[in-house]
């Protein structure tokens, strides 16, 4: 089950990466989005994917079971997404902003804040 | 076990915060609410200090799950210092904003912003748990957006995205390597980690996990080569915000690298210690290069900011007590400084109509306090004694020595020779040159007077009687090199070990 979905991590990131990479806002935007679920799918499959074994320690023994997932990555993930949900909401919106404001998508355009033509200092005195 | 000072800060910060955006609306009760607090949380702040350098580290636990499965907060004296010194800087920013924030801008909730932006910074410097260190990550950011769009200019949203999109990939990055760190020791509590990695014998592959580490928190204190989004962006914002970031974000970045490096993974900072010699070499000139080809004095300081990255990262590269007391001097008094000069900038441009250096001129003759006042934070800036930059300089370089490692004593030197010639040039063009046609008959409101004057008596302060921060910060790295207090505090019956 882990290999598995290990196999599925990697896809992810390589997708974000690769979407990440574009000029183009939006799929930059994508791309954060297929980084967030990576990530969260990543530290999932860290803590163990055994539906099998119930991670309650049974009467008699110390510990838990070795072979229970480990509920704590999973308390993780679970502030991870919101967390990411709200990122991701807020960046949406500001790509839209950013569309009307600069009339583009492309960052390569984008230069309203760092001009392509800036003025050097004055070199004389 | 249990102590409420530690929490304090933040619990201040939080409920000042909810308070505030309740009042989003009376814009003129929200700096009577905002000022008196952060007044509080300076006093709380310099407690927390005081108790710290008396009794040593101190721990709080949550609902008494105790470490390491609860969270803890656990507070040194090098946390304490710089959340203090964060907590001065908001209030002298806090100060700035009444004349520069007002009406709308308030109604956009900056005080509200400011607060939680204070909750997250305080958070990251007092807490002792390392996937917590990564949700006040997140809670300052997600404020830090707030404020960089307050306005809505088109180069805000421009400068925003920029500083949105990497900021959050750095954050990402953080994450995994959270996972990667829970998945190798099985705990997120630091002095638990601390613990497990003395007691050796891992094969974990701990060196990535490092260089991990290296990349995110190199991302949000702007280090070469992903210090980009720094001045695509600083600039944009209203000058109080510029002055806050300036002094805050970064620090934050180079606070939990020096945490996580150094006091949890000692071994792997020396074997990443080269790669981060020619990192902090190189955002260094980067930085300072920059800023003498920017004409817009507030890109000209964004490039400061990123030089004197390079500056702290020195001392991490060379990881010994002296060097890292050095790093965390610096950070302190860059904080001070960097907020001073983008409220000066804020100044010049207010007196001189224009943050362009083409433009500005006169403010020597239009007003010779605050021309006086600027000239002593650009010596500070530059390293020249007797103010505050001069003693981590000295610090730096001479553990630079210490160690053998000349070229980078020689690169601080070289930055600090290029840095006084940016500010030699700042102040011969806008203060002595002949008066422009764009400057205006303004004067300075005491809204901005004070806090300038409040930051500048600080940084002649840390210059002229700088023994007790020296051994402050000499306490503070030592603290970080031989965790004992600190693990102690978090262990207290098994004294230091589990």
């Amino acid at each position: 089950m882990e290999a598995v979905f290990a196999v599925v991590v990697g896809i992810f990131f390589t997708a974000a990466i690769y979407l990440m990479l574009s000029r183009y806002s939006i799929r930059i935007m994508l791309g954060i989005a297929i980084l967030g679920n990576a990530v969260n799918l990543l530290l999932f499959t860290a803590g163990r994917v055994t539906p099998e074994v119930l991670p309650i320690i049974q009467k008699g023994v110390a510990t838990l079971d070795l072979a229970a997932a480990n509920p704590l990555p999973q308390a993780l993930i679970l502030t991870a997404i919101v967390i990411s949900f709200s990122f991701l909401a807020f960046l949406l919106v500001l790509t839209y902003r950013a569309y009307q404001a600069l009339k583009t998508d492309d960052t390569d355009e984008m230069r309203l804040a760092e001009p392509e033509e800036r003025p050097l200092p004055p070199l004389g005195y | 076990m249990g102590h409420w000072l530690v929490i304090s800060p933040i619990v201040l910060c939080i409920g000042l915060g909810a308070l505030l955006l309740m009042l989003r609306n009376r814009t003129e009760w929200q700096a009577a609410v905002a000022i008196p607090g952060l007044v509080l949380l300076v006093l709380i702040d310099a407690a927390l200090l005081y108790r710290v350098a008396s009794d040593g580290a101190v721990t709080m636990v949550m609902g008494r799950w105790l470490p390491p499965f609860g969270i803890a907060f656990t507070v040194d004296i090098f946390g304490a210092l710089m959340a203090l010194t964060a907590a001065v800087v908001a209030l002298a920013a806090s100060f700035y904003s009444l004349s520069e924030i007002t009406g709308s801008s308030r109604r956009y909730g900056f005080f509200p912003f400011l607060m939680l932006l204070l909750a997250g910074v305080s958070g990251a410097f007092l807490t002792g748990d390392v996937f917590n260190l990564y949700v006040w990550f997140e809670v300052l950011l997600i404020s830090s957006f707030g404020l960089l769009i307050l306005g809505s200019e088109p180069e805000q949203i421009d400068g925003a995205l920029k500083y949105a999109v990497l900021n959050l990939i750095a954050t990402t990055l953080f994450l995994v390597s959270v996972g990667y760190l829970y998945a190798v020791f099985g705990t997120l509590n630091m002095a638990d980690i601390a613990v497990k990695v003395r007691a050796g014998d891992s094969n974990a592959p701990l060196m990535t996990l490092a260089g991990l580490f290296l990349l995110a928190f190199g991302m949000k204190a702007a280090a070469f080569p992903v210090n980009f989004w720094l001045p695509a962006s600083y600039h944009t914002p209203r000058i109080t915000v510029s002055a806050l970031f300036a002094g805050l974000l970064t620090k934050v970045g180079i606070y939990a690298l020096i945490r996580i490096l150094v006091m949890l993974l000692p071994v792997e900072r020396a074997g990443l210690g080269p790669l981060v010699t020619i990192i902090a070499i190189v955002t260094m000139l980067v930085g300072v290069m920059g800023a003498l080809g920017a004409n817009d004095i507030r890109r000209m300081l964004g490039y400061i900011v990123i030089s004197g990255i390079g500056t702290m990262l020195a001392g991490v590269a060379l990881g010994s007590v002296d060097g890292l007391s050095g790093t965390i001097f610096y950070a302190l008094h860059s904080m001070v400084l960097m907020t001073a000069l983008y409220l000066i900038a804020g100044q010049a441009a207010h007196l001189g109509g224009g943050f362009s250096l083409t433009v500005l001129g006169g403010l020597y003759r239009q007003n010779g306090w605050f021309a006086g006042l600027s000239l002593v934070l650009f010596f500070a800036i530059s390293g020249l004694p007797p103010f505050s930059g001069f003693w981590p300089k000295v610090v730096l370089v001479k553990a630079a020595f210490a160690a053998g490692a000349w070229w980078l004593a020689a690169a601080i030197l070289l930055v600090g020779f290029l840095t006084t010639i940016v500010f030699g040039r700042v102040f011969l063009l806008a203060y002595w040159r002949s008066a422009a046609a764009s400057a205006t008959a303004e004067r300075m409101k005491w809204h901005a007077t004070l806090p300038l004057l409040g930051l500048t008596l600080l940084v002649v302060g840390f210059g002229l009687f700088p023994e007790w921060l020296l051994r402050l910060t000499h306490a503070a790295a030592l603290g970080l090199e031989q965790p004992t207090a600190y693990l102690q505090s978090v262990f207290p019956a098994a004294g230091g070990a589990q």
